[in-house]
């Protein structure tokens, strides 16, 4: 088992740490409903400068006609009529603001009766995982939830955000009781980050700038700490996997304009990790062979090496069959390439689990038949505990399954490698996606 | 209030570092679209970010040229530069441009106007709608984006949409990953935008380093106006000045470019790209607020109308 590892309440926040080489941090918020969520995006967008003047008269005009004493700036974040009517948030949404240092995409996840497969949902593209406490309540079920969520998803920089701390007079010892009970939880699920700092959204204490008047506390703000944090950038450091998109050939006049070759054969796909340089050797997966990389490109841009995230065109020096959906691998560390899944998958779909029923799974570029062979248990993600051998699943349902595979997925396992060990499950009579997959 | 306590966000190395990872997410969108749809479909408008979205074409097919067909869905009353330059981006990038017009629904009985100025900016929902049913078309690419508007920031990148063209805020797949699900069944058809994530400053930033042409109007240029409230309306055939009202001209620029009739400029001295990248980030108005007259008629204007099929 992995050590757990965080950061204590006496530790110093190291303002001379650079910030990652990223300008850009996807994270996502989660809390229940009273937690303050909405209030503490409103305040981070409102304090960088975020919130424009006109959206700023709108929610102001609405707040006071409402009623209100204070601005409310759930009215910035819930944007559709029924939310409005209802007063709840439907589904993720996603928000953008920046600072001079970075760039950020919030995942804004409701934390409703649907919280499961919305969080699933945000938590996928996250870097990194605010959670929301309120400093009266302490760390509850919901937390605890959450917390497992983003386990589960691979995002290993959380934040453990103790709100309304202003309602409690900033009492160091109600803190320091949160954290610990925090701490306690998460460590036993495995390797984590845990940032903990106490704020007040609605004040704005400890959100984008630091609070001098609270002497105990000598951590970052929300906002230092969201600027310094490494994105998810393990992947660089990961064997080369390139799923083939799309096989590009030049032929009978078809060129681009400003194309050179009259005649080009190559392969485009993103790296989903690693990085490929021009004479690699490379194998193509399922069947093996192996060729040197010749080419690499960006449209006109010739690159010598091309590293993670970037959407490459390769031309490889001999001639051999490749399709969409195969991979690209270095020659020594392949994919597994395998008939048979185990996974971890959330149900996503208002239709049950249909056992005998033929589901599609989309894994990289390549979708594939699979059944169900086994349900193996249940998680209750109130307590973790397992349910042996469940006959279905059941929205906000996550189990451990084992598929049947009608042809080769090329996988590696999701803590490995997020991109090549995730995967979608589609219904192909509704067509809709129903569940999500980390393979083990 | 509202100050910004940070410098914009820009001109660093953090900064090409985004646009490379947004350019990307871009790029491998279009590739899924390209590779599992039958016969998708670019909406071309000449405005800036179907310009980017072309330009991100182009660079998804490279080697190869851009392998679908444009669309424009003309309403009539476009700037008539905002039609050369789409009709001069087609032969550049040798692209097929479709165009189907609002006059031909109104003269074929499928829109009907209140009366003959009205903007026609909510009908081009049916006359696309109508684009889709004739070419058979199962995908839509578009260069929406979500920092634009609330319920376009609740869209998702791949949306499907009936045969009416509507969308169902409640009733969205999930999208999980870079797992795009573009199955549709006959007689649906998706939308689908690449540059979701990207916000009206990265469009500026990518369109400078890029080196993206774009229609004049883009740029700052004296134009004869009338003020009406804080809103600069153009003085045009469409838009003419009423009795009373006192024409100026001012040095303006548009921040964004559709029907003449319910888009305004703003006041500005920008020239050059560098100079726009400097005032959008100082500014304090989003896009639509500042210059969209169809938006403001209630909160949920834009939902309204996307679930009536709008783009």
């Amino acid at each position: 088992m992995n050590a757990p590892s965080y950061v204590t309440l006496e530790s110093q926040f190291d303002e001379t740490v650079q910030p990652a080489n990223s300008g850009l941090l996807r994270f996502i918020t989660a809390g229940s409903v009273d937690d303050g969520k909405s209030t503490l995006i409103g305040r981070l967008l409102y304090d960088t400068g975020n919130v424009a003047a006109d959206q700023l008269a709108a929610i102001q005009a609405t707040s006071q006609k409402r009623g209100l004493a204070a601005i409310d700036w759930s009215l910035l974040t819930d944007g559709l009529i029924a939310e409005r009517e209802q007063g709840i948030t439907i589904d993720v949404a996603y928000r953008y603001f920046a600072t001079s240092r970075r760039k950020f995409i919030i995942g804004d996840a409701p934390g409703h009766e649907q919280y499961t497969r919305n969080m699933v949902t945000a938590a996928s593209s996250a870097d990194s995982a605010i959670l929301l406490v309120d400093a009266r309540k302490g760390v509850t079920t919901q937390t605890r939830r959450h917390a497992y969520l983003a386990h589960l998803l691979g995002i290993r920089e959380l934040v453990l955000a103790v709100n309304k701390m202003d309602l409690v007079d900033w009492q160091p010892a109600v803190y320091q009781g949160i954290v610990d009970a925090f701490n306690a939880f998460v460590s036993a699920l495995g390797r984590h980050h845990v940032q903990a700092i106490p704020l007040s959204a609605l004040n704005g204490t400890n959100v984008a700038t630091r609070a001098e008047a609270i002497p105990w506390y000598h951590g970052p703000s929300l906002l230092e700490y969201l600027e310094a944090v490494p994105a998810r950038r393990d992947a660089e450091r990961a064997p080369l996997r390139l799923p083939v998109q799309r096989v590009v050939r030049v032929m009978l006049g078809n060129a681009a304009n400003g194309a050179n070759d009259k005649e080009f054969r190559g392969y485009q796909g993103t790296l989903a990790s690693g990085q490929l340089h021009i004479g690699d050797e490379i194998a193509v997966w399922p069947t093996g062979q192996r060729a040197r990389v010749k080419g690499l490109h960006v449209a006109e841009q010739s690159l010598a090496v091309a590293s993670t995230d970037r959407a490459v065109v390769v031309a490889l020096d001999s001639e051999i069959d490749i399709s969409r959906g195969d991979m690209l691998s270095n020659a020594i560390q392949p994919p597994r390439v395998v008939k048979t899944l185990t996974a971890d998958m959330c149900w996503l779909s208002e239709q049950p689990l249909q056992s005998r029923v033929k589901y599609l799974i989309k894994h990289t570029t390549r979708t594939v038949n699979a059944f169900f062979e086994e349900l193996s248990y249940r998680v209750d993600v109130n307590t973790l505990d397992h349910q042996a051998t469940p006959e279905t699943a059941v929205m906000n349902d996550i189990l451990r399954v084992k598929l049947k595979l009608q042809q080769p997925l090329l996988v590696d396992a999701y803590v490995d490698n997020r991109t090549t060990g995730s995967f979608i499950v589609i219904d192909p009579a509704s067509l809709h996606t129903v569940a999500a997959g980390v393979i083990i | 209030m509202n100050e910004r306590v940070n410098t914009p966000f820009n001109q660093t190395h953090a900064a090409a570092d985004h646009l490379d990872l947004l350019e990307a997410e871009a790029l491998f969108i279009l590739r899924e679209v390209i590779a599992e749809c039958r016969h998708p479909v670019l909406l071309f408008s000449g405005g800036k970010d179907s310009a980017v979205l072309l330009h991100l074409a182009y660079k998804a097919f490279h080697p190869e040229r851009i392998g679908c067909a444009l669309l424009h869905i003309d309403t009539g009353h476009n700037y008539d530069e905002v039609i050369a330059y789409r009709d001069r981006m087609a032969e550049r990038y040798a692209c097929q441009l479709h165009v189907r017009s609002v006059e031909d629904s109104i003269r074929k009985g499928s829109v009907r106007l209140r009366h003959a100025l009205e903007s026609r900016n909510a009908y081009q929902s049916v006359t696309l709608m109508e684009a889709i049913a004739e070419f058979g078309f199962d995908a839509c690419l578009g260069g929406a984006r979500r920092d634009e508007e609330k319920a376009r920031a609740k869209e998702r990148i791949v949306s499907v949409r009936d045969e009416f063209g509507q969308w169902e805020p409640k009733n969205q797949r999930p999208e999980l990953w870079s797992l795009y699900n573009t199955r549709v069944a006959l007689g649906d058809h998706l939308r689908v935008f690449p540059i979701s994530n990207w916000t009206e400053l990265d469009v500026w930033q990518y369109i400078q380093r890029e080196d993206i042409e774009l229609p004049a109007l883009y740029f700052a240029h004296p134009r004869e106006v009338v003020r009406r409230g804080d809103i600069l309306v153009p003085v045009t055939h469409l838009t003419p000045a009423q009795a009373g009202d006192t024409v100026e001209t001012i040095s303006c620029r548009f921040r964004t470019v559709g029907d003449i009739s319910c888009t305004a400029p703003v006041a500005s001295s920008a020239g050059n790209v560098a100079d726009i990248i400097a005032e959008t980030a100082q500014c304090l108005l989003t896009e639509r607020g500042a210059t969209r007259l169809d938006d403001r008629a209630s909160d949920a204007a834009m939902e309204q109308r996307k679930k009536e099929g709008y783009f």
